[in-house]
């Protein structure tokens, strides 16, 4: 079950804890992929761990122009791109009184505005293929808004409409558009937060505890497969029971 | 002409799976040869790669029958 062998993956943010490891995933089911992000060195890192199915193609998604030649290089490295995982995001957390233009603006341009181009630029493949799956990270936040998070609320929820509507325009052809949208993950962004913040985020949680990146890896690797192929317009939602949206 | 038009369609019938003789000179892709608007999108895509041409998404909104892809990829090519 969730075989990909022979399937090409790109995925973006993928020096990321939860990148990472959909990178992982995918790699391990056999799939070529292409490792994303602003920040080499670990790329490179996590490239040499996986073997030579794995290929690094930097990219700075607030750059428009490095945004439209991603799935490119993508597929000049693997010969082309089946599986698209927009994982990549940033944050800029503000109350919503004090937040600045360029807050909103950077938020949406990689949140949302990237991931939307890099789909349109995958479609032309995948629709040649007939097979195409995409995936796209959101946030329980985009269902439940959360304070201080209006821009990135924002572009998650906008991501989750995006794929709907691009998850209805490609349907016959056998490309799906889904997303999978994590709660609170242990990351290293998570390691920060002190004992007493850990416990306060845990009593929120009916599963009394955050989730792994293998947990958020295993939905990916769900949707990314050929076993998925009647779920389209979906949103997972990996959150221990935060949010039942 | 007559190579470009043969090679357009084939092109046509291979993608909308539609009789040859239904191809006329002033057959709709949409209105008479069953093409949805996705469908319009992958035959502007095919075209391109047959040709070695880029067709802008204006021009690709003015083709809507053979004889304008016909026309539009000879001038073009």
């Amino acid at each position: 079950m969730f075989e990909l062998t022979g399937k090409r993956a790109l995925v973006t943010g993928a020096s990321g804890g939860i990148g990472a490891e959909i990178a992982r995933t995918l790699y391990a089911a056999g799939a070529s992929v292409a490792l994303s992000g602003t920040r080499e060195a670990p790329l490179a890192a996590l490239a040499s761990e996986l073997g030579e199915r794995a290929h690094v193609v930097p990219c700075n998604l607030s750059d428009p122009e490095a945004v439209a030649g991603l799935i490119k290089t993508a597929t000049e490295a693997m010969g082309g791109v089946d599986i698209l995982v927009n994982n990549a995001g940033i944050t800029r957390d503000n109350l919503a009184m004090r937040m600045s233009d360029a807050e909103w603006q950077d938020v949406i341009d990689v949140n949302l505005s990237a991931s939307a181009k890099l789909m349109r630029a995958a479609m032309r493949g995948m629709m040649k293929a007939r097979w195409g799956r995409v995936v796209n990270i959101t946030s329980v936040v985009g269902a439940t808004g959360n304070p201080g998070q209006m821009n990135y609320a924002a572009a998650k929820a906008g991501l989750v409409g995006a794929s709907k509507a691009l998850a209805q325009e490609v349907a016959s052809r056998g490309i799906t558009v889904n997303c999978v949208a994590p709660g609170f993950i242990a990351t290293p962004m998570t390691d920060a937060l002190t004992e007493d913040q850990k416990t306060a985020i845990n009593s929120r949680i009916p599963a009394g505890r955050m989730g792994t990146p293998e947990e958020v890896a295993s939905a990916v690797l769900y949707l990314a497969s050929t076993e998925a192929g009647y779920m389209t317009g979906a949103v997972l939602h990996v959150n221990g029971g935060m949010a039942m949206v | 002409m007559s190579d470009i038009s043969d090679r357009v369609k084939k092109i046509v019938v291979e993608h909308l799976g539609v009789d040859e003789a239904k191809i006329t000179e002033g057959a709709s892709f949409i209105d008479d040869l069953g093409a949805d608007s996705l469908d319009t999108v992958e035959l502007v895509m095919a075209f391109e790669e047959e040709f070695g041409i880029e067709i802008p998404d204006d021009a690709a909104e003015n083709i809507q029958t053979f004889g304008d892809a016909v026309k539009f990829i000879t001038e073009a090519a």
